[in-house]
């Protein structure tokens, strides 16, 4: 292969491959899917782009936030707000989740606050929330390590016994298409498969790990995968908000209900740089670009709701305006955090006392405070 | 050819003269290819040696280990790159269990010459995982060589001879010290290129030795300036080389000057530090006028960028350290 026919990126091809499972063409028209209904109240669809609108602004502010240097970093997840939020408004209050770095929308649907996103970004922690308070775990910046926790997870599930039952839980793993790769996401498929485990893996396949795109990583779509592992595995237009819904709802299902693991593979596309400090154009294609922003998730419920008088102008203004309200408050919010005191080093290090830990930070102190005289 | 260089495109000189000299050497890695590494470091190889040389690889540190050891199998060089010093661990499996041990397995038949390059080490504000100084994992096993370069001279001389030796080697580079720039001898030759199993005193000095390597090193070499104002001399030592470790050079220093202070950024509880000063208190026992002290990371986690300052050793925390040792 020589370098110029890497470069014929699987975004180049205008066609959506057959296979693809969509609800919602980019033109904003309603089609059926006979696997995949769905039904929807005008309130839920206003809902949907609501969620969409918001998570988008909120990542377009900490983009913004991070190029005044108030961000250390920020991944941003500009393109991928229909397989986030989609994904993220299938699951039950119940299901668990497992992201990756990039997982702002779950986030927002799982009630996090985007403060705490920021507030990590910002270096202020190394993570910092408890993936209790809203069944959202930690963000995990090594790569596919979090499949195998949610594999784990799954099978703690199935053992309490509850699978079938009104207190069943779903676990959604996120990850990217370069993680496929590797070898925890290889292991976590095998685990999953081979006990059965309750559990949706939801690849969002962006087209680029960095700078590398699909065809150094696969050269069979992602989601023939599963078939090989012994799971279903489906692709599903990632940037149909509604397709994302119906198909991971249904695969939550298929998981409460003791059917097994699911692999979704949302095909999608990364429209920012990989994060703030990558430059795409050192290996991107402009054209490439272009033709996805024609795919754009928010303007084609959009375009829907317009055409079947779902909401009118004021709507949409409003929504607008409170993104932008949002926005601002987020902003002031984040700008308004101190920094940790320097003793948080030692904090939270082990759940019991240990003499080391007491030892350094007491001499730390005493060192700090060596500099007050 | 004296060219002033920064760290980062030294090495990338470096690289490209070992690629040049010898067909069957190859860089492989994430993203090393078309942009030429998170870093740049690799920048513009795979254009100019092409994808068969300059390969990027799928997304996998162990399968990246693991298959430059096949390749080295089968008679290549392999010059790997982990982006970043926390991700080297899914690979930590081939490197301590498989490649540093296939040449005593094999009665010495198999060579590896795999080179494992890291960016390493913190301040540079990044997230979780991007500032670790995983040196003491890999020091503790047998059959790894162990460097790290400090400057732009050494990341040239020293990549190249990496990639010559016969060995597996791990290979520290200072991300912080990536933009840093200084003159680089880039002419053809190895003739007066210092051994890369070497120590270098950088700074000469009477009063104390200060042991540091990466990128600690223009950090010590700041104390020691800082000192010199105060009518103090450290004797700063960049150690280059963590495994094999040039003892003699250090011995010869500590000898002198009766004091010694290790400094890294690694957690100093179980950190390289501790070996060095064991091995001088065996050696120099009876010139030794206090202990080998250690400044380094807390055995914490590392922390989150804001308090990474507070984490790292900087000059001041180097002058503690050394007033600590003159005041013994
Ligand atoms: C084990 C590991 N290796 C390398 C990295 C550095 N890295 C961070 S993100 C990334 C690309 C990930 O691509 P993909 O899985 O497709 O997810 P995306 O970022 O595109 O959402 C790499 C190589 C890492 N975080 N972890």
């Amino acid at each position: 292969m020589t370098i110029d026919s890497a470069r014929e990126a699987p975004g180049l091809t205008e066609a959506p491959p057959p296979e693809l499972i969509q609800l919602l063409t980019p033109e904003g028209i309603r089609v059926e899917h006979p696997d995949y209904p769905l039904d929807l109240s005008p309130e839920e669809i206003r809902g949907l782009y609501r969620d969409l609108v918001m998570v988008r602004k909120v990542d377009l502010e900490a983009v913004a936030l991070t190029r005044q240097g108030e961000l250390g970093l920020w991944a941003s997840l500009l393109g991928q707000e229909a397989a986030q939020v989609g994904s993220g408004r299938a699951l039950a209050e119940r299901d668990m989740v497992f992201p990756t770095y990039r997982e702002h929308g779950v986030a927002w649907c799982r009630g996090l606050d985007p403060l705490r996103l920021l507030a990590l970004f910002r270096g202020l922690s190394n993570c910092g929330w408890d993936p209790a308070e809203h069944n959202f775990h930690l963000y995990t910046i090594v790569i596919g390590s979090q499949t195998l926790h949610a594999a784990g997870y799954a099978m703690g599930v199935q053992r309490d016994g509850v699978l079938g039952t009104e207190n069943a839980a779903g676990t959604i793993a996120y990850f990217g298409d370069g993680a496929t790769s590797q070898g925890d996401v290889n292991e976590a498929f095998v685990f999953a498969s081979v006990f059965n485990a309750p559990i949706v893996f939801f690849c969002q396949n962006n087209q680029w790990a960095i700078s590398e795109p699909l065809e150094k990583q696969s050269r069979i779509p992602l989601y023939k995968r599963a078939q090989g592992f012994g799971f279903p595995g489906l692709r599903v237009d990632g940037n149909d908000v509604f397709a994302c819904l119906a198909v991971t709802r249904r695969a939550l299902e298929a998981a409460r209900t003791g059917q097994g693991p699911t692999l979704i593979e949302a095909y999608t596309y990364r429209m920012g740089a990989h994060t703030t400090t990558d430059d795409p154009t050192r290996y991107r294609l402009a054209a490439e670009l272009e033709s996805w922003k024609l795919k754009d998730p928010i303007e084609r419920v959009k375009a829907y709701m317009v055409k079947n008088e779902l909401a009118d102008a004021a709507f949409f203004d409003e929504v607008d305006a409170e993104a932008k309200r949002y926005a601002t408050d987020l902003r002031r919010r984040c700008l308004e955090m101190p920094d940790p005191e320097p003793l948080a080093i030692f904090e939270n290090v082990y759940a019991e006392g240990h003499s080391l830990i007491s030892e350094e930070q007491r001499r730390f102190a005493e060192y700090l405070e060596s500099f007050d005289d | 050819m004296t060219e002033t260089l920064t760290l980062a495109k030294a090495m990338n000189e470096g690289l490209r003269r070992a690629l040049d000299d010898d067909p069957k050497v190859l860089v492989m890695g994430e993203d090393v290819g078309r942009l030429g590494g998170v870093f740049r470091v690799t920048d513009g190889l795979q254009k100019d040696f092409g994808e068969e040389r300059v390969i990027d690889t799928p997304l996998a540190e162990s399968g990246i280990v693991g298959t430059a050891i096949g390749l080295a199998l089968r008679g290549y060089r392999p010059v790997v790159e982990i982006q970043f010093d926390g991700f080297v661990f899914p690979a930590a499996d081939q490197i301590i269990t498989q490649l540093a041990k296939m040449r005593l397995r094999s009665l010495g038949a198999v060579r590896l010459p795999v080179v494992i390059r890291i960016p390493c080490g913190g301040g540079i504000g990044a997230v979780e995982h991007h500032s670790e100084s995983p040196e003491a994992y890999f020091t503790h096993t047998a059959g790894l060589r162990v460097v790290a370069c400090s400057n732009p001279s050494d990341a040239y001389t020293m990549i190249q001879q990496a990639v010559t030796c016969d060995d597996p080697v791990i290979f520290f580079e200072p991300k912080r010290r990536y933009w840093d720039k200084a003159p680089v001898d880039t002419a053809p030759g190895r003739d007066g290129w210092t051994p890369f199993d070497r120590a270098r005193v950088v700074n000469p000095g009477e009063d104390v030795t200060v042991l540091a390597y990466g990128p600690m090193v223009k950090t010590c070499l700041e104390a020691a300036s800082a000192a010199l104002e105060e009518g103090r001399t450290l004797e700063v030592i960049d150690l280059r080389s963590l495994n094999p470790l040039d003892i003699d050079t250090v011995v010869s220093s500590v000898e002198r000057t009766g004091r010694c202070v290790v400094v890294h950024e690694a957690p100093v509880f179980n950190g390289y530090g501790a070996e060095l000063a064991a091995r001088i208190t065996e050696r120099c026992f009876y010139h030794l006028e206090a202990p080998v002290l250690r400044v380094g990371g807390f055995s914490t986690p590392y922390p989150p960028s804001r308090l990474e300052d507070h984490y790292l050793p900087d000059l001041d925390r180097v002058l503690d350290g050394v007033d600590r040792a003159m005041g013994w």
